[in-house]
């Protein structure tokens, strides 16, 4: 399963309600605003680092470029359109 | 036969996600296939007893949950955890479902053909 | 793959329809099938010729309609969504056509991935 997280987890419960039925290995795709999970350095840093070692956590490029973001968690892909797109070709997809 | 599934998980009203996805399981319900409803998070609050919209006008779409079974959608999940943490119990819901736990959701959206969340 | 693409979101209020237009020209330049983009929701906002953007601004309807008549993708808004948010057959742009909720659950069937862009 590729779930789908485009809200900040400073905003929103997605990402965390997510991860209540998401088992480890499954794949998540941050963009949109959801790429604020991935920031270095913030208060959430300590628990997505461990979110990022148990899932595989892709980030969209286009949209950490739109934001400003550069400084991203250990653990984590940055994948443009065309890899979020190869992405949806190997799993269902779920939007939270 | 497809496997397909509409998964509730915003809560009524705030918003019109589970007004207009109960819309589409109706039409789903058409189309002879094997149709599944779960409810998780917010979403358990959309069948919750004793909605009354007097006050608002907003139209109140808890009778027509009740009206699933009419429409041959008989296959109707809720988490348990979703409605424990809430406070509801199967007595507290317009309809019957089956409580499944947090780890089979990810199992029962795997298994369908496609799926859709509201 | 032969994709479905569910658009829950309005035009420039949230992210989701540019997402989802940025994912769909991906999905077409790597040769993917798009069957259908239906729009539900306020996703049937996206389909008015009404809407007038600044001119230093992407023009959203704009770039959908490109999309659908150059890649000949069936665009379908939904009627009873539509209705509900006053769009009709006199605002729909090029591109889109209203269409039944039925058409979601078609692509649904037929769909090897359906993915759903919304707030």
């Amino acid at each position: 399963m590729l779930h789908l997280i485009n809200k900040s987890p400073f905003e929103s419960m997605a990402l965390e309600d997510c991860l209540k039925y998401a088992s480890k290995g499954s794949a998540i795709m941050l963009y949109e605003d959801g790429i604020y999970a991935a920031l270095a350095g913030s208060s959430l840093e300590g628990r997505m680092s461990g979110v990022a070692s148990d899932y595989k956590v892709y980030v969209l490029k286009e949209d950490l470029q739109l934001r400003g973001i550069d400084k991203l968690i250990a653990g984590v892909t940055e994948v443009d359109y065309a890899g979020f797109v190869d992405l949806v070709g190997e799993h269902k997809t779920a939007s939270w | 036969m497809a496997k397909l599934m509409v998964v509730f998980r915003t809560a009524p009203y705030g918003a019109i996600y589970s007004f207009e996805g109960l819309e589409n399981v109706l039409i789903m319900g058409a189309y002879d296939q094997d149709v599944s409803v779960l409810f998780i998070d917010d979403g358990v609050l959309a069948i919750k007893k004793g909605m009354d919209n007097s006050g608002t006008g907003i139209k109140d779409f808890s009778p027509t949950f009740r009206a699933l079974e009419a429409y041959d959608i008989e296959k109707i999940f809720i988490d348990r955890t979703s409605m424990e943490s809430r406070g509801l119990t199967l007595e507290d819901l317009v309809i019957q479902a089956e409580v499944i736990e947090a780890d089979a959701v990810e199992k029962m959206m795997e298994e369908q053909k496609n799926f859709f969340m509201f | 793959m032969k994709l479905g693409l569910l658009i829950m979101e309005g035009p420039y209020q949230h992210e989701a329809s540019d997402s989802a237009y940025q994912f769909a020209k991906a999905a077409l330049a790597k040769g993917h099938e798009i069957l259908r983009v239906f729009f539900y929701q306020d996703g049937v906002l996206n389909a008015t010729k009404l809407m007038e953007p600044q001119a230093d601004d992407r023009h959203i309807q704009k770039q959908w309609s490109a999309l659908a008549t150059e890649n000949n993708v069936e665009f379908i808004v939904c009627v009873a969504a539509a209705k509900r948010r006053g769009i009709n057959d006199t605002v729909v742009a090029e591109g889109f056509k209203i269409g039944g909720l039925g058409m979601l659950t078609e692509l649904a069937i037929e769909a090897d991935r359906l993915v759903e862009f919304r707030a």
